[in-house]
């Protein structure tokens, strides 16, 4: 176990510095720079100001500045936020994000798999069609949409809940955003698990669990949830590296200080720093994940277990 | 008398599907005693199958079942669910034809029958495994205690089936429902579990149905027999009296159609003609695979699936190539027909220079006819496509003329080219793939398990065909199978192999009568025999044991760990092919031990 979770890790590295070099070359061959003001900067200051950020070097010469930095856990000062490294803004924005995204996935697969599973056993029923229309709706209704929709509802309307901020990770101020982040996902998982349970109830070894007379519930939880699961989790790690670092349009309308607005922000005025921190951030989350979505396949999964 | 066990009165069992509702057992009744055995035989498509599921409410979602059946006074047709689950374990169980798909494979065998237990018993986990433990001794699984807590791709087939057994005995059922319980099994390990089912019945004199469509399975097994064709019971009565004395044409037709293992069979291959020339020479031909091994820094893994085989191929010549799933008939093929290289040893096709004319003379033809026919190609154009490879000057018209000559030739009306694959039955689909083979005039053509998917009469006629077309057409064969009557039936000389070694190569009507190597001996006497009187009083000698595996073969012979003969020489020497009598056997004590036989 130990040696595949260090062949997993080492198999991430080819992985992050592929994306790490793209990121780079591509956001500077990108128009414009940090710098670039309506104001016309003299030329001697802005000489000064690329000098003091390694600007000046040629290309090669700054990739390898950078990559020295990461490895020492340096993502260097941002651009934009002049008083703040990129490692600060990250440390302070994360824990809003993942404490939202992270509520939001646990949600997502509680109800989803719960809902998908239902929709299954009543196959072509009514409980069936609601569950999946209700799903179609909250993959095809935007989130830009459904959260003004639910702050009217149920703050602006019915005065329940606040409208927007974070109120230090308070109940109140979490449910809005984690419900609008989650209902997608549920949706997503809901039509998996619906789709992966109705293949798992139809394979021979269900026919055999029935035909030994177990209950119902005994088949679905005991038997056929494991294998139902196997595909559902390839998509959770991916979605829950996306959760977890932040999504701008829900920090933006709930007026959460995550870090899915610096993806944005650093993107549009070209803080090349900070950039590059978010997205090395991300790629390693999504390697994590994957790793994870990996052992928890092996768990699930007795004969990729013994392979290994 | 007592009465009945069960009881069954004017079954009916349709389907409702989208082109209207199929009517898959008519008016079906049958009584069951306690403690008695019953074979219901059919070919596919006869509704014995779903007779039996309509009797556990086991059917598809779209199929109803009507009539009655009752089991110990309730009628079993209009139990709700509830109350079905409390029949079904405790009462009626079942076990089903593939043991690998009907095992949970992510479950731990004990998990899986403590669940069984458990759904039916107020007990606890640790005293459920207890029970599932000695339950998988008594089946005749060693070191059950190890083996409980392992998954089933980690059981060889036979295993999985003595699991699905002890699973379907853990509750002691009145009645245990068999559904082809061996046609997925190899012929040794379908003698181990056929055995175990007799005695299993002694023991705890379970009643017992059998589904099966092959005559010869129920043969030793059944007190009575009931034929079932088209949804209709055609005949029923004891089992010697349907062996003896048919009264239907068609089991009689059934029971023709299964070839006599122990007499001497009609339509024999024609003789060898001596003196051709060889066409195919393979010589010490080895067959490696790396074993997928995801771990770096390891020495990859080699499984030898074929080991030092050599043979000869005569112009016009049919070899039979029988063994066991894993002994390397299928790889032995393949490489026959280089699609896989050849890690040691040569094989050389004599008479074909380049590749081109290579792939032209040499053609196969699959076991799963359906599969090997891709669904989106007219026939027509699955069997033209081998011309558009090998006669690209071809015109348009002259190729369907050619394919419609040829599919006239497999015995397949031409006008109806046009229609896809899933249009035909299995039968036909192979006719086609053997119309695809055909069309480029081959020298010789590979059959790898070219009539295993297929239902014994339909089997039949194929057989013939091919025997027909290779005397029109002057071809070789190359026949591999793991069926021993139909080897029998088809071959001129047979080639025996075990583990990817050759064990024994003879004349088929030498090898059959008068088999020299002890595994072939195991072999032949685990075919049963469509006859109760022979197949009960035949005690089968049987092979004991597992197949060792293939990564690690046994020293020297490798036949050696189930072999009754073996003696210290067997471990240390690799016997090598040598002549005992009128065949080439590879074994050190061939000659002694069989002798006078």
């Amino acid at each position: 176990m130990l040696r595949f979770t260090l062949q997993r890790l080492l198999t991430g590295i080819p992985t992050l510095l592929v994306l790490i070099a793209l990121a780079f070359f591509l956001i500077r061959a990108a128009p414009g720079g940090p710098f670039d003001t309506e104001r016309q900067l003299a030329p001697e200051i802005e000489a000064a100001i690329r000098k003091a950020y390694h600007l000046d070097e040629p290309l090669p010469q700054q990739f390898a500045r950078y990559l020295g930095g990461l490895v020492r856990g340096d993502f260097g000062p941002s651009f934009q936020y002049r008083e703040y490294t990129v490692t600060e803004l990250i440390v302070a924005g994360l824990p809003v994000s993942m404490t939202v995204g992270g509520l939001a996935m646990l949600v997502a697969v509680l109800v989803g798999v719960a809902a998908g599973t239902t929709a299954a056993l009543r196959q072509n029923r009514m409980a069936d069609h609601a569950v999946m229309a209700a799903a179609m709706t909250g993959i095809s209704v935007p989130s830009f949409v459904m959260a003004p929709l639910l702050i009217l509802l149920l703050a602006v309307g019915l005065r329940w809940l606040p409208a927007g901020g974070y109120g230090d990770g308070h109940w109140r101020y979490l449910l809005l955003p984690v419900l609008t982040l989650a209902l997608p996902q549920i949706a997503y998982i809901a039509r998996l698990t619906r789709a992966s349970m109705i293949e798992v109830l139809r394979s021979p070894y269900i026919r055999t669990a029935r035909a030994q007379g177990l209950a119902l519930r005994t088949i679905v939880l005991r038997h056929a949830l494991k294998p139902t699961l196997l595909p559902v989790m390839s998509y959770l790690g991916p979605a829950t590296a996306a959760l977890l670092t932040g999504s701008v349009v829900i920090e933006q309308i709930f007026g959460l200080p995550g870090i899915g607005r610096f993806f944005v922000n650093g993107a549009l005025n070209r803080d090349y720093t900070l950039v590059m921190g978010v997205v090395v951030f991300y790629g390693v989350l999504i390697v994590v994940f994957n790793f994870l979505v990996d052992v928890v396949y092996g768990l699930l999964d007795p004969r990729i277990r013994h392979r290994t | 008398m007592s009465p009945p066990l069960l009881d069954v009165a004017g079954l009916n069992v349709r389907f409702a599907t989208s082109t209207g509702a199929v009517h898959a057992v008519r008016d079906l009744s049958f009584s069951l005693r306690a403690g008695e055995s019953l074979g219901i035989v059919g070919e596919s498509g006869s509704g014995k199958s779903q007779a039996v599921l309509a009797l556990t409410g086991l059917l598809a979602d779209n199929g109803r079942a009507s009539g009655s059946a009752r089991l110990e006074g309730s009628d079993l047709i209009t139990l709700d669910q509830q109350e079905m689950n409390r029949v079904r374990g405790p009462r009626i169980s079942m076990i089903f034809q593939d043991p690998m798909t009907s095992l949970n494979p992510y479950l731990s065998v004990g998990r899986q029958m403590s669940l069984a237990l458990r759904a039916h018993r107020a007990i606890g986990e640790q005293a459920a495994r207890k029970e599932a433990a000695e339950m998988l001794e008594t089946v005749g699984i060693p070191e059950a205690a190890r083996r409980i807590e392992q998954y089933p791709h980690e059981l060889s087939g036979g295993m999985r089936q003595r699991v699905m057994i002890a699973t379907a005995l853990l509750l002691r059922p009145a009645l245990l429902i068999a559904d082809e319980p061996t046609t997925a099994l190899d012929v040794t390990v379908q003698a181990q579990i056929l055995g175990l089912m007799s005695d299993l019945r002694e023991r705890y004199g379970t009643a017992i149905i059998i589904i099966t469509h092959d005559l010869s399975v129920v043969a030793g097994l059944a007190d009575r027999i009931l034929v079932m064709q088209r949804g209709e019971k055609i005949e029923e009565g004891p089992v010697d009296a349907i062996f003896a004395q048919p009264q239907q044409a068609y089991t009689r037709s059934l029971l023709a159609a299964v070839p006599r293992f122990d007499r001497p069979i009609q339509g024999t291959p024609p003789r060898m003609k001596h003196a051709t020339k060889p066409i195919l020479a393979a010589e010490s031909v080895r067959v490696e695979f790396p074993v997928a091994d995801r771990a770096w820094f390891r020495p990859r893994r080699l499984l030898r699936a074929v080991d030092d085989v050599s043979f000869q191929l005569e112009a016009g010549e049919i070899l039979g190539v029988v063994g066991e799933s894993g002994c390397g008939k299928s790889t032995l093929g393949r490489a026959v027909l280089q699609l896989v290289p050849v890690s040691a040893g040569r094989v050389s096709f004599l008479g074909a220079d380049d590749a081109q004319s290579l792939r032209r003379d040499l053609q196969v033809v699959f076991q799963d006819p359906l599969a090997s026919l891709n669904p989106r190609m007219t026939i027509r154009d699955v069997v033209a496509e081998p011309l558009e490879v090998h006669e690209p000057t071809m015109g348009d018209k002259d190729r369907t003329n050619k394919v419609a000559d040829m599919l006239s030739r497999v015995g397949l009306d031409p006008s109806l080219m046009n229609r896809y694959p899933h249009q035909f039955s299995g039968g036909q689909c192979q006719r086609v793939a053997i119309a695809r083979a055909l069309i480029t005039r081959p020298k010789l053509v590979v059959c790898d398990e070219a009539v295993s998917a297929l239902d014994v009469s339909v089997r039949e006629q194929i057989l013939r065909l091919m025997l027909e077309l290779r005397r029109l057409l002057d071809l070789s064969l190359i026949f591999i199978g793991h069926d021993l009557a139909v080897i029998r039936q088809i071959s001129q000389r047979v080639m025996v192999m075990y583990l990817g070694r050759v064990m024994e190569i003879a004349a088929a009507d030498q090898l059959f009568t008068n088999p020299q190597h002890p595994y072939t001996q195991a072999l032949i006497s685990a075919v049963p025999i469509p006859d109760p009187v022979v197949e009960r009083a035949r005690k089968r000698e049987g092979l004991r044991g597992e197949l060792p595996s293939p990564l690690a073969p046994p020293s020297g012979c490798v036949f050696r760990t189930r072999c009754a003969f073996a003696i210290a020489r067997c471990a240390t020497e690799v016997p090598a092919l040598r002549l005992a009598g009128a065949s080439q056997v590879a074994c050190h004590r061939a000659g002694e031990v069989f002798q006078g036989r």
